[in-house]
């Protein structure tokens, strides 16, 4: 078990012929995922290393090869014409990878998305892994292992990090995601924890978030009402200034809101531990393992 | 992208919403040229990025020419919360009768647009959130049918304003909206939005704040991109040369040049480099997948405030590949100062090939974040005690 993509999702690239596209479809079907078309407007009817069909639409790409699951490399300006398109074909999960969308494009995505039942993360996501099963995304496989640690995240790199730390503890993962770093996403915390919660591989949820909008506060809320299962936080940014952009989109403080102490404030009422460091971290996943 | 109060005024002139008349004066010449010919009283308005210029006597009253020559000499030059006034706007003074809150801005939790009108305007309107949130009016806006008369007569009914003006502030609301989508803004603000004694409604102010990623459609807009206007110079080299940096403010900077992969890992650095017990000077976001010249540029980028004493790269390569990191790490290695400390950590993708490129340097090699952290902060410790 795992949470949103397994074994069995056949999954569709949009934007397969793109350098990214092409650079990270190669990865993902040498860590398993089962990629079963590609979608480049145009090319139609070639193959993408002599191995999966290319379409010009992923309507054709669901049709004939049963694909459920997108995963989206198209520049910005396309970004939300590919995400809309994959919605229209009821795609159950779609990962964009895309960073740079305008934000008032996104705004009308998501509420477009509202409405119907795909769910979707992202935009500027490293993507999501269920370990050894799928791989729908741009992060390095052989860090991860198989095990009982959940994992959602606002950023890519630091995932990495932490995630590798695991894996040297010996502690493995379920699902690892990133929910994406601009202001506007998809999926966030409140229902992924849901997600982990009714996940029974998942045993302990590790939630790492960093300053700006208020994600991590409206989880920490979620967490002390609904969520059984132990959750540890990270939050990244406590040095950062206010009123700039910490390369992150939706990383960025403006007046009291978004604040690292807002959210170490939060997650501390609601009985949730916010290690300071990644060392820390480890050990307190391992302590809410043999709980 | 932000834009000075004069652009974003271009802006509303643009899709019909009143403003005062005026001009811009880079000198106090211009100042009093542009006086004379409104032939009115006027006021001498700092164009900073910055909020809080009032305060900082950035705005001033003059009743004659010679008056907004002498006010424009005042505030051309000043620094306000570390920004000098290079321009000032001069606009007709207006007699107000009532001042306004209006704007439009993103709602991230609700993910949508936020329409807030308020009949406290003039101040800063967190403050009014906070203090009497009865004054203010927030109507969320579906994106997918979009801004609707009855929300707007919501909006001015339940937000305390004189209602006699519905029609006028109803009209300026939709345009306000149709300007934010038309611009990719991410912000736009009428504060205040003022009833003049003769009944006029007009934006007194203007704040506009763009979308980066919206660029692409309004190329125009890139006219008002002032390298240095919310930059300093080392944040303005870094833009120049496609480098994502942030020079900490100056009540934050200590000596740690940062450099990292990924947004969240670097934060993640200056927390720890922090807590390791010296303040970064600054963070550098190296990216992935980019070549050995673009890294180069980024530590060039880091090393340039003459206050770093020394850097901390920390890579944990996924997608970046460390022996071209390693390649800018050779290429560069001359042009670090003499003995400054430079403390790599290089994981991930390629890292042994990154190593044998390394071996013959002077760095000093760690092999996690923490210890990059701690042996960083005992160098150039070291360095103070040694001088």
């Amino acid at each position: 078990m795992s949470i949103l993509i397994d074994k069995n999702s056949r999954v569709v690239v949009q934007g397969i012929t793109g350098g990214e596209g092409t650079f990270h479809t190669r990865l993902m079907m040498e860590y398993g995922t089962n990629v079963v078309a590609g979608v480049t407007p145009g090319k139609g009817g070639q193959k993408f290393d002599d191995k999966v069909p290319i379409f010009n639409t992923v309507l054709e790409a669901a049709d004939s090869e049963g694909a459920d699951t997108s995963i989206i490399f198209v520049p910005p300006a396309f970004a939300q014409d590919a995400i809309v398109e994959a919605i229209d074909v009821d795609m159950g999960v779609i990962c964009c990878i895309t960073e740079g969308i305008a934000v008032n494009d996104m705004i009308k995505v998501y509420n477009y998305l509202a409405m119907s039942d795909t769910v979707l993360v992202g935009p500027n996501s490293p993507g999501i892994i269920s370990v050894d099963e799928c791989k729908l995304g741009i992060m390095p496989g052989q860090i991860f292992k198989k095990g009982p640690v959940g994992l959602a995240s606002r950023s890519g790199t630091l995932t990495y990090e932490i995630v590798d730390q695991l894996t040297r503890a010996g502690i493995g993962q379920s699902t690892c995601l990133g929910v994406g770093g601009d202001p506007i996403i998809g999926l966030s915390f409140i229902d992924l924890l849901d997600d982990f919660e009714g996940d029974p591989e998942t045993e302990v949820i590790l939630l790492v978030g960093e300053i700006g909008g208020s994600d991590e506060e409206i989880a920490a809320e979620h967490i002390a009402s609904e969520i059984s299962k132990p959750v540890v936080a990270f939050v990244s940014g406590r040095t950062a200034p206010k009123g700039k952009r910490m390369g992150h989109a939706g990383a960025i403080v403006s007046g009291n809101k978004g604040t690292a102490e807002s959210k170490v404030k939060a997650f501390d009422e609601a009985g949730v531990p916010v290690p300071i460091s990644i060392e820390e971290l480890v050990e307190e996943i391992g302590k809410a393992l043999k709980k | 992208m932000k834009v000075h109060e004069y652009q974003a005024k271009e802006v509303f002139a643009e899709f019909g919403i009143p403003i005062t008349e005026g001009g811009v004066a880079f000198t106090p010449d211009e100042a009093e040229q542009i006086t004379r010919e409104l032939g009115k009283p006027v006021v001498v308005k700092a164009q900073v990025h910055i909020g809080g210029r009032g305060k900082a006597g950035g705005v001033k009253l003059a009743n004659t020419p010679e008056e907004a020559r002498e006010k424009a000499d005042a505030i051309l030059g000043m620094d306000i919360r570390g920004f000098t006034v290079k321009k000032v706007l001069v606009t007709e003074q207006v007699g107000i009768r009532d001042e306004y809150y209006c704007g439009i801005t993103v709602d991230r939790d609700a993910r949508m647009l936020v329409l807030i009108l308020s009949a406290s305007g003039g101040v800063d309107i967190e403050q009014v959130a906070a203090e009497t949130p009865e004054k203010i009016a927030k109507i969320h806006i579906d994106p997918l049918v979009g801004l609707w008369p009855n929300q707007m007569r919501r909006a001015v009914f339940s937000s305390g304003i004189d209602t006699s003006k519905i029609k006028e502030i109803s009209s300026i609301i939709h345009k306000l909206y149709k300007a934010f989508l038309a611009r990719d803004c991410s912000l736009l603000e009428i504060n205040p939005l003022v009833v003049t004694d003769d009944g006029q409604v007009l934006a007194l102010d203007a704040k506009m704040d763009v979308d980066d990623n919206g660029l692409f459609r309004n190329k125009d807009l890139l006219k008002y991109r002032e390298i240095g206007g919310d930059l300093d110079e080392y944040e303005a080299f870094a833009k120049e040369n496609h480098v994502t940096y942030v020079h900490m403010p100056p009540d934050m900077r200590g000596p740690v040049g940062i450099a990292g992969n990924g947004a969240g890992l670097v934060m993640t650095t200056l927390d720890v480099v922090a807590r390791a017990g010296l303040k970064p000077n600054n963070f550098c976001d190296i990216g992935g997948g980019g070549d050995a010249e673009h890294s180069i540029k980024c530590i060039e980028t880091v090393m340039k405030d003459p206050d770093v004493k020394g850097f901390f790269l920390n890579v944990f390569g996924g997608i970046t590949r460390c022996d071209i990191v390693a390649q800018a790490l050779v290429d560069y290695a001359d042009n670090f100062p003499a003995g400054c400390p430079v403390v790599i950590r290089l994981t991930g993708t390629n890292e042994d090939i990154a190593k044998q490129m390394l071996e013959e340097t002077r760095y000093t090699f760690v092999s996690t974040m923490q210890e990059g952290a701690e042996k960083i902060v005992e160098l150039i410790k070291g360095l103070e005690v040694g001088a």
